[in-house]
């Protein structure tokens, strides 16, 4: 990690193989927990195509930065239609349909290949806003989220590292990761401390965490996992974490009071205290195995 | 030939439970997974695979050290900073470039640039797609490699290889379990599409990311359903869900209650309205009734109901 004066001490990314599994519940019950030890806490959301970490934790956005992204911009009057940009897009982001070029913008990764290699000059590079970071404050620590423009299919890794970049010094940082297992989640949990798979004791369940394992052990990153819903399945999560050596952190019960609480949008620790003995175990596990 | 959809703004709304009934319920359909990050479906329908071929979302950059002088004309142009100054020795200088693979998006930018043509650019597997026969028909599904790049292009593989199978069957149904959110795979789901069916849950979250994903499917001009499904978890969101479809021109076509028999099926490997007393497959079979007279306006496509 980069100088340790101006990063945060520690940064968990709690990651799961698919979404629904509980993910945001772990991540802003954490955060609240560690801010009321007595830590400084930052809470990032960085499930940038749906950001509901918000929901949660109701901070104050208090600052609203755009996040912008080099984009090619055509000047026809130079344009001769040779077609040499779209034939260097790897993406089949542009095209030159009878000498003329089209830009499909949401293809686009602006990696400036076709601006690069344009030879009349009639491409050029051009910030567009592809979405926001926000940030605030809630609940004693500091609130980041990153929100990604609809349609903007190829903006989400970039949007998660700009959010990572916007934090700063502090205790503890916990990341809300993008759900899969793909570019967007891979950007949230590299290079991270330590990451938190939440997961559900079902066929379902384990088959997405099984993919999200092999993706954080390439990745390098100790792991643990948390599992929600406990009772509703079978123990096959459980016999698989054995197996690995995958410790298992936490287990939240499944309780109807708790998905209502959820559905509310109101903070497990808060609605029903006694499950904040729960939290706070897990993060005193995620602290023991963490890197720093 | 119709194709319809399954979305979520979120995963874990019960989207591939659904989809694995309708197929039980539709008698004649192709199946397709585009769920390619978390494919699931095949743990319902339990596939006998006769076709796989590899898939290559992209290509990756590597630089070789023997021919590499250390310029830097790649690192001032690679925009992902995915060029570092950290590569091995060579025969002739004491430190090369390297490509960072978990960095490097495949643009090739700096294969272009590089004056000594040190760079190779090649295609990299980034996983697998199959064609399967399942107890409901054929079905298509796929596999990402673990931080695989590109499922985008591997949901459209999954989609042209179903349609083509549904052509040569003759097969008037393509049911596709979408993928959830609202970036590269779901966009890569629903273009073309007949129908979009949205599946949400009665929260705050999920209220707010039907709204997303509508956004996404309207952008794209697409005619979409909605069906909540846990609908009595939070009465009073469902209503504010339905009174949000109703204002955006969304048909609610169904609404589902909390059943624990979903997850009941799925440990038995079965779709809920295959499994033995559940009253909730009622209204799955009902659900089902009414999108496919959606789909097929009035003229429904085989409706075993
Ligand atoms: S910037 Fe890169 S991705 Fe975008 S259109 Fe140009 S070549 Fe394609
Ligand atoms: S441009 Fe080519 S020669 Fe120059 S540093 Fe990069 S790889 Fe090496």
């Amino acid at each position: 990690m980069s100088d340790p004066a101006v990063r945060p001490a520690l940064v968990v990314a709690v990651a799961s193989g698919k979404g629904g599994t509980g993910k945001t519940t772990v991540a802003v019950n954490l955060a609240v927990v560690a801010a009321a030890r007595g830590l400084r806490v930052q809470l990032a959301d960085c499930d940038v195509e749906e950001p509901n970490a918000q929901i949660f934790v109701k901070a104050r956005i208090e600052e609203t930065t755009p996040v912008a992204l080099a984009r090619p911009k055509l000047d026809a009057a130079l344009c001769t239609g040779c077609g040499k940009c779209a034939a260097v897009c790897e993406f089949n982001a542009i095209a030159c349909i009878n000498g003329r070029v089209v830009i499909f913008d949401e293809l686009c990764h602006g990696c400036g290949a076709c601006w690069l290699i344009c030879p009349e000059n009639a491409l050029t590079d051009e910030p567009r806003n592809v979405g926001v970071i926000e940030s605030g404050s809630a609940n004693g620590f500091r609130f980041i989220q990153g929100r990604v423009e609809i349609g903007e299919a190829a903006a989400s890794p970039p949007i998660v590292r700009a959010v990572r970049a916007s934090l700063g010094k502090s205790d503890l940082a916990i990341i809300d990761a993008p759900p899969g297992t793909t570019c967007p989640m891979v950007a949230a949990v590299n290079e991270t401390g330590f990451v938190c798979l939440v997961t559900e004791p079902t066929p379902f369940g384990l088959h997405d965490l099984t993919i999200a394992v092999e993706t954080v052990r390439e990745l390098d990153v100790p792991m643990g996992v948390v599992i929600n819903r406990a009772d509703i399945g079978d123990d096959r999560v459980q016999r698989y974490c054995a197996d690995e050596r995958i410790p298992i952190l936490g287990e939240i019960p499944h309780n109807l009071r708790i998905a209502q609480a959820y559905s509310r949008g109101d903070l497990i620790v808060e609605a029903l205290p006694e499950f904040a003995p729960l939290f706070k175990g897990i993060l005193a596990r995620i602290e023991r195995a963490a890197v720093r | 030939m119709k194709e319809l959809i399954v979305i979520s703004g979120k995963g874990g709304t019960g989207k591939t439970s659904l989809v694995a009934s309708f197929a039980a319920l539709a008698g004649r359909a192709v199946l397709a997974d585009c769920d390619v990050d978390a494919a699931d479906l095949h743990l319902i329908l339990d596939p006998k695979t006769w076709h796989r071929e590899s898939f290559s979302g992209g290509k990756e950059a590597r630089i070789l050290v023997e021919e590499c002088i250390a310029c830097a004309r790649c690192q001032a142009v690679c925009r992902f900073g995915a060029i570092r100054y950290d590569g091995p020795p060579s025969r002739t200088i004491a430190k090369t470039y390297r490509v960072e693979p978990i960095a490097c998006e495949g643009c090739g930018v700096c294969v272009r640039f590089c004056p000594t043509d040190a760079i190779v650019f090649q295609p990299v597997v980034t996983g697998e797609w199959f064609v399967s026969e399942t107890r409901h028909g054929a079905m298509v599904h796929a596999r990402l490699r673990p931080g695989g790049e590109n499922s985008g292009k591997l949901v459209t593989v999954v989609r042209t290889q179903a349609r083509e199978l549904a052509e040569r069957d003759q097969c008037d149904l393509i049911l596709v379990d979408g993928a959830p959110g609202i970036g590269c795979p779901v966009v890569a789901s629903i273009t073309g599409a007949d129908m979009v069916l949205i599946v949400t849950e009665p929260t705050l979250s999920g209220l707010h990311d039907f709204e997303r994903v509508h956004a996404l499917v309207r952008h794209f001009g697409i005619p979409a359903l909605l069906c909540v499904n846990k609908h009595d978890i939070n009465p009073a969101i469902s209503e504010r869900i339905a009174a949000t479809a109703e204002r955006l021109g969304v048909r609610v076509v169904g609404t589902i209650p909390y059943d624990t028999a979903f997850t009941r099926a799925q440990l038995d490997g079965v779709s809920i309205v295959e499994y033995a007393g559940s009253s909730t497959a009622d209204h799955v079979r009902r659900l089902w009734a009414a999108v496919a007279r959606e789909l097929g306006n009035g003229t429904a496509p085989e409706e075993n109901v």
